[in-house]
């Protein structure tokens, strides 16, 4: 678990590829976790996620050491992380759903 | 650790002493609302089920009621009738007797239409009332003790600060020989393996297979859960996925072994951290977690709830300063201060932990001394 040097943004495990924001960020903002930086390229509202390296299209979304999701895009670093470029894995009937009509 | 309780005939001990008044049927709800105004010490509820009714759907509700009723913060119980309902209220009165709580029973068709049956209501309830003012509260060991889990109105911060800390008082609980209900199954799926590697493996499978029924669910209404779960307010609140809310929620039920797996508001056997199947809805989960013996609850909430319990008092834990600032009133721990940096988790654990022990003595959290009263139950059927 590890707080960004000016403690605007929280990353639960050192294995995550997001930070959970604490205070809402303005884009340019930079943060720094251990020796990684980057900057928030997009404002991102208290308790919302941004990415801190890149994500390709289809890898996990790593959040608490655990995966949460998948990018359904690729996510740049410092960019929002949220439903828009984020799909669950898990309940997902609707694809079940969709498997069984295409079978 | 020992807290003061009313100890029951079949040995369990009350945190609260109630007299509870029991429509079988929502037929019935009327007149016991008529009961409780004229006896406002009396605590009755209201319920749209207990008729037409049939099988799984059926056992569950009667279970329910019988299970609320014979929870142990209810002194004594009388239950209303119409006279022809499927949750017949005699047979359901024997239900609650047999779990060894006393009940009285009363029918509109059998006492000649409601006048009747209101009048004879106030009688019998006033008379509970006076027999239950004689018990008095003596020390019990934790043993006697059930704490519900809960978090609803969920936010990031759930997983990161009030969710924690509810898990160290949950520990804390365990340790003093207690027992933790962990519940809303959704909000276990993409979580379950980490709990399943604290069970035993008949246990495990167990879990795994209520996880494996909500998800069946979803596939045969052809629907994301995320349309429903996590809820537009947890999505507002930063919550992207079901398994991102579930890693959350996992923290309520601490970190000790799990020792059972429950159906919906069924007491658990054994002690130690136990999981119940229910629903994610707030007021299904807090129905079947009292109904299974919980007599103290702790909900967590992000986005703010005022969700209480007739019977048991709910202590409310605020995921983030603003929201315990906004909504102070609801609220009664805040845990936002984890993330403000002015508390540690233990701090927050250790003030859970407290009020925990206070509300078993009698202390009344937000929730409790607004009255507020919220009862469903979880129906797994279609009403015929």
């Amino acid at each position: 678990m590890g707080l960004s040097t000016n403690g605007a943004a929280l990353r639960l495990s050192d294995a995550d590829n997001v930070a959970v924001v604490l205070r809402a960020l303005e884009p340019g903002t930079e943060l720094t976790f251990g020796a990684e930086h980057l900057i928030a390229t997009q404002e991102i509202p208290v308790g919302h996620k941004l990415a801190t390296r890149e994500i390709p299209a289809g890898a996990a979304i790593l959040k608490y050491g655990q995966t949460m999701g998948r990018a359904t895009v690729t996510i740049a670093a410092g960019e929002h992380v949220h439903v828009h470029n984020v799909e669950g894995i898990r309940g997902r009937g609707d694809l079940a759903a969709a498997r069984s009509a295409s079978a | 650790m020992t807290f003061q309780g009313y100890h029951r005939a079949n040995g369990t001990v009350g945190t609260r002493n109630h007299v509870l008044v029991l429509p079988s049927v929502m037929c019935a709800n009327h007149v016991v609302e008529r009961i409780g105004r004229k006896l406002p010490d009396l605590i009755t509820v209201q319920h749209p089920t207990g008729c037409s009714q049939v099988g799984v759907d059926f056992e569950q509700t009667k279970r329910t009621m019988a299970g609320f009723a014979a929870n142990p913060n209810v002194a004594a119980v009388l239950v209303v009738g119409l006279g022809c309902e499927t949750n017949e209220s005699k047979a359901l009165a024997s239900e609650i007797a047999a779990r060894g709580q006393r009940v009285e029973v009363i029918g509109i068709q059998e006492s000649d239409g409601t006048t009747n049956t209101i009048a004879r209501g106030i009688e019998i309830g006033a008379a509970l009332l006076r027999d239950a003012a004689k018990h008095e509260r003596r020390v019990a060991g934790f043993e006697h003790l059930i704490l519900g889990t809960e978090c609803g109105g969920s936010d990031t911060f759930s997983g990161i600060t009030a969710n924690p800390a509810l898990g160290w008082a949950a520990d804390r609980i365990v340790g003093e020989g207690g027992t933790v209900i962990l519940a809303e199954i959704p909000e276990l799926v993409g979580a379950e393996h980490l709990l399943a590697e604290r069970a035993d493996e008949a246990v495990a499978r167990q879990l795994y297979e209520l996880i494996a029924r909500v998800e069946q669910r979803a596939a045969q209404m052809g629907v994301d859960m995320r349309y429903g779960n996590p809820t537009q307010g947890n999505i507002a609140g930063g919550l992207t996925t079901i398994e991102e809310k579930s890693l959350g929620c996992l923290y309520k039920g601490g970190t000790t072994p799990l020792r059972e797996v429950v159906e919906y508001a069924m007491r658990p056997n054994e002690r130690g951290l136990v999981v119940m199947d229910t629903p994610g809805q707030d007021i299904e989960q807090l129905t079947g977690m009292v109904a299974g013996g919980a007599q103290v609850v702790v909900f967590t909430t992000g986005r703010g709830t005022p969700t209480g319990s007739p019977i048991a008092p709910v202590i409310k834990v605020a995921t983030n300063t603003a929201i315990f600032g906004r909504m102070r009133e609801n609220l009664d721990v805040n845990a936002g201060s984890i993330v403000d940096g002015t508390r540690t988790l233990p701090e927050v654990g250790a003030e859970i932990f407290e009020w925990i022990v206070e509300a078993a003595n009698g202390r009344k959290p937000a929730a409790e001394e607004l009255e507020f009263r919220d009862f469903a139950i979880n129906r797994i059927g279609p009403s015929f």
